[in-house]
């Protein structure tokens, strides 16, 4: 409490009506803030860059949006190449280190082998009628699912910003995924 | 078929696998106004349970009913808001 305030004239006293307009304004800033916290938001990292665990972060993050949630997916290290656009296209599956896929490890590991498992993949997902990751990744971005790639493993892996896709935010880092989680109903790390 | 409501628009989904029925039924819905009944056909069998999840977790939307008709699964939601 100031001792100044006794003294200050008389003239500079807000007014009946400011006071009210101040309260009004104050009032309309509280609702819009309390409204903004009423959106359920989620928020996925997305670390791997495989065939098979692209589709985890994708199908979730599209989903999620179908349910009015606020998406935030952070993509990270092999992650990346999910929205990389040239990578994108070409993810790779590798049967070694898988033991439920029906090759055994050691023919696994022969050169071409991970070309094989991916065709099997590719095949078993245009027959099911699955939706591609190109598809999965525009049908995100029309409902408004943000995608961020992670700056620190752009320049690690030696990317550039412009291979990503249209629509994609750049030069974001980790403390900006720890706010987005920590806003988040859902946190997810694939 | 239910005589409660009338059906407004028709979504057919047929061949499409999750996740696309229900991402695709809420892009329909958005386009629908206020009391407008869209009916979503599907193949995919997780849909009966996808779509009941989805339009219980979502506002503004009312599943009325779900059929399974042989290999299509039918789902009726009405918008609400």
């Amino acid at each position: 409490m100031s001792t100044d305030t006794p003294d200050a004239s008389a003239d500079d006293a807000p007014t009946r009506a400011e006071l009210a307009a101040r309260v009004d304004e104050l009032e309309d800033a509280l609702s819009e803030a309390t409204a903004d916290d009423d959106g359920k938001k989620m928020s996925i990292i997305a670390t791997k860059g495989t065939l098979d665990m692209a589709y985890p972060p994708l199908i979730l993050a599209s989903t999620a949006a179908a349910f009015g949630y606020e998406v935030t997916v952070f993509h990270t290290f092999w992650g990346l190449d999910i929205l990389h656009e040239e990578h994108s296209k070409n993810l790779k599956l590798s049967s070694v280190g898988n033991p439920n896929m029906p090759v055994p490890n050691a023919i696994a590991a022969l050169p071409g082998m991970d070309r094989v498992t991916t065709s099997m993949m590719e095949k078993k997902i245009d027959d099911n009628d699955t939706a591609t990751i190109e598809e999965l990744l525009e049908t995100s971005l029309d409902m408004g699912v943000e995608f961020q790639a992670c700056q620190m493993t752009i320049e690690l892996m030696d990317y550039d910003e412009d291979d990503f896709f249209d629509g994609v935010t750049t030069g974001v880092g980790a403390a900006t995924a720890i706010q987005d989680m920590a806003e988040a109903d859902i946190q997810l790390l694939v | 078929m239910s005589a409660e409501f009338d059906i407004t628009e028709t979504l057919d989904v047929k061949g499409a696998s999750c996740p696309m029925p229900v991402v695709k039924t809420k892009s329909a819905a958005d386009e629908l106004a206020e009391g407008d009944v869209l009916e979503v056909l599907s193949t995919d069998s997780g849909s009966m349970s996808d779509i009941e999840g989805w339009a219980a977790g979502t506002g503004g939307v009312e599943l009325l009913d779900q059929q399974a008709d042989g290999d299509v699964y039918k789902h009726y939601v009405r918008k609400t808001e």
